[in-house]
């Protein structure tokens, strides 16, 4: 069978203590490291074991983004994607028009399967994958920990606040990963060398006659209101009178 | 003027305490008079509770095979025919909140705003980003219609007795069948509240070790009635099941009292925990992250605190 499109956005590192600008303006991300959205790793990690049990015969990359962004799209094609597509803009995208974009370029691709990470840890919308089923008139399978394909359906187990729940739909489907689905292998150096020769094609967004808007206007940025450090006790029961004074037991 | 539309969350049985608390996040926005809409198979009981929170005018009640669980796809055209009527449309931020709004807006052709967390006019609101450490403030256009979620753990549940109105609806939507749902299994947490609705919560984390001795945060916490959470550490380790998992890829709670227990304090498990009143950390490193935020501290081998606080509480 076909081919898997996997959607890798460029965000800030986890590992990374944001910072809001003192002025209110956005966060601080001059100078800050960026990744791979942590939840796209490991939808394309699942793309590739898919390519490796022989069930599909492409995995291609997506991003969409100023050309800082084929950073991440290298970084896929390193753990194992087959070639590479960019959307290139300098506008930040709502996920509507991140929706609107992939439709496009499923249109042309006709994949079978789309990969995504549930939400990108900047935004943390988790809107994405579900508004690109609904606009391709598609199935979603969101927050998936479990994946398997058996010709023209598949079943998905999905993380939800109940426990776990598995439905079964027809391909092609949008897959948004949940952080169990697997865990995204380590790129090696000559992985890295060999990316560089794979294919990359850019397109302008313009191209895809596609006008952004910003229909959630940021009108500021705050920190958060700061938890104290609180008072330390020295053993259990100190802790239990601590507790008790307060009510609480 | 407007009308908000509250996507009701239920197993088919019970009304999801998420629902009272959109209720409450409803009750923000001044002039706006709120409705439920309950799709279900057989919708009765759970529109008679919804017809029971204070602030709700009507319920809605749409019946269909289909809608005997809640898959997206399915439920997402039906809500974007009720849309019609509605300025506003709003779902919790769990799991169902999550997976069905961004479908209904795209249906819609708008923007969804995601975790409203307050609400400071009918088209501004706050919201988290970077897993809880910036909040914005945005402003959707006034001529489109506002899609949300509820960040839950922002709000109380509204209080009971209301009498809404109860008003069938039958839809006139074709619904796709190219997904179906199979089965689900929780681990209930054993008869012990749940994770949302609990007062307190005991959290375990890898510094447990071992899925047997997890039971001493099962032991501890029915000692107090809590319900017991989890890092995605104590998780990913097998100790216990995804539904326990606390923080931004689990769930957000906001008990009045947090014990987190052998957990290190990563902004990932911070983030769910932000909104508890008291958070109590106990952890044999006295540099973990966790001690930054806690109420209450012990340094201390969990080993043996554990059993000391089950003599003493
Ligand atoms: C995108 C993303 C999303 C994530 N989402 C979540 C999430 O939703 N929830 C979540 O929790 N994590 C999440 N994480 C993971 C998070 O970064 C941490 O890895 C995780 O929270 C660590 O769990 P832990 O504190 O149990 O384990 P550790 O960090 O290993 O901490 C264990 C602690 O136990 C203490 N300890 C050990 N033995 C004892 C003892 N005998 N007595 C007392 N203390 C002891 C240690 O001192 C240590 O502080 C996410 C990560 C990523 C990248």
């Amino acid at each position: 069978m076909g081919k898997i499109l996997v959607c890798l956005k460029r965000a800030v590192d986890y590992n990374v203590r944001i910072r809001v600008k003192p002025d209110g303006s956005g966060v601080i991300t001059d100078g800050v490291k960026m990744s791979v959205n942590p939840f796209d790793e490991i939808a394309l990690e699942e793309a590739l074991r898919i390519r490796e049990k022989g069930e599909t015969d492409e995995v291609v990359v997506v991003s969409i983004g100023t050309d800082a962004c084929q950073q991440q799209l290298r970084t896929g094609l390193a753990m194992g994607a087959d070639r590479a597509i960019q959307v290139r803009t300098e506008h930040s995208l709502e996920p509507l028009d991140v929706a609107r974009i992939l439709v496009r370029i499923v249109e042309t691709e006709k994949p079978d399967l789309i990969l995504l990470g549930k939400q990108a840890i900047d935004g943390d919308n988790n809107q994405t994958g579900q508004m690109l089923a609904a606009l391709w008139g598609r199935p979603q399978a969101t927050f998936v920990s479990e994946l398997k394909l058996s010709g023209t359906t598949a079943t998905a187990v999905r993380e939800v606040d109940a426990g776990l729940e598995t439905i079964e739909f027809d391909l092609p489907a949008v897959i948004t990963s949940d952080l169990r689905l697997n865990e995204p292998r380590y790129v090696k150096m000559p992985d890295i060398m060999k990316a560089k020769r794979k294919p990359l094609a850019t397109t302008d967004l313009e191209e895809l006659d596609i006008t952004p808007e910003t229909r959630i206007k940021v009108v500021k940025t705050d920190s958060p209101p700061a938890r104290q450090k609180g008072k330390m006790v020295a053993d259990a029961a100190e802790l239990v009178a601590e507790l008790k004074q307060r009510d609480l037991a | 003027m407007g009308r908000i539309l509250i996507i009701a969350e239920h197993d088919g049985n019970e009304l999801n305490p998420s629902t009272a608390r959109c209720v409450s996040c409803a009750a923000e926005f001044s002039g706006l008079d709120c409705d439920i809409a309950v799709l279900a198979k057989d919708g009765q009981r759970i529109c008679e509770q919804a017809a029971t929170l204070d602030g709700v005018s009507n319920v809605v009640r749409v019946d269909n095979d289909a809608n005997e669980h809640a898959l997206a796809a399915i439920h997402a055209p039906q809500i974007a025919k009720l849309a019609e009527k509605y300025s506003h449309l709003f779902g919790p931020s769990t799991t169902f909140g999550k997976d069905l709004m961004p479908r209904v807006a795209a249906l819609l052709g708008v923007a969804q705003v995601s975790d409203i967390m307050s609400v400071i006019s009918h088209y501004s609101f706050q919201r988290p980003i970077f897993a809880g450490n910036a909040i914005v403030t945005v402003e959707t256009p006034a001529q489109d219609k506002v899609v949300a979620t509820v960040r839950t753990a922002s709000y109380q549940a509204a209080a009971g007795g209301g009498s809404a109105t109860i008003e069938l609806r039958v839809l006139d939507v074709e619904l796709p069948s190219h997904t179906r749902y199979r089965s689900t299994s929780g681990s209930n947490g054993g008869g012990r509240p749940d994770l949302q609705s609990a007062s307190v919560v005991i959290s375990g984390g890898r510094g447990l070790g071992s899925e047997k001795n997890f039971a001493l945060i099962y032991q501890l916490a029915d000692r107090l009635g809590a319900a017991v959470g989890a890092s995605r550490a104590a998780v990913d380790a097998g100790y216990i099941a995804n539904d326990h998992q606390v923080g931004q890829t689990g769930q957000i709670i906001s008990p009045d009292l947090y014990i987190a227990i052998g957990i290190s304090g990563a902004i990932q498990h911070i983030t769910g925990i932000k909104d508890a009143s008291t958070i109590v950390a106990i952890n044999k490193d006295a540099d973990a992250p966790i001690f930054e935020i806690a109420d209450i501290g012990l340094v201390g081998d969990l080993f043996t605190i554990i059993p000391e606080l089950e003599l003493l509480l």
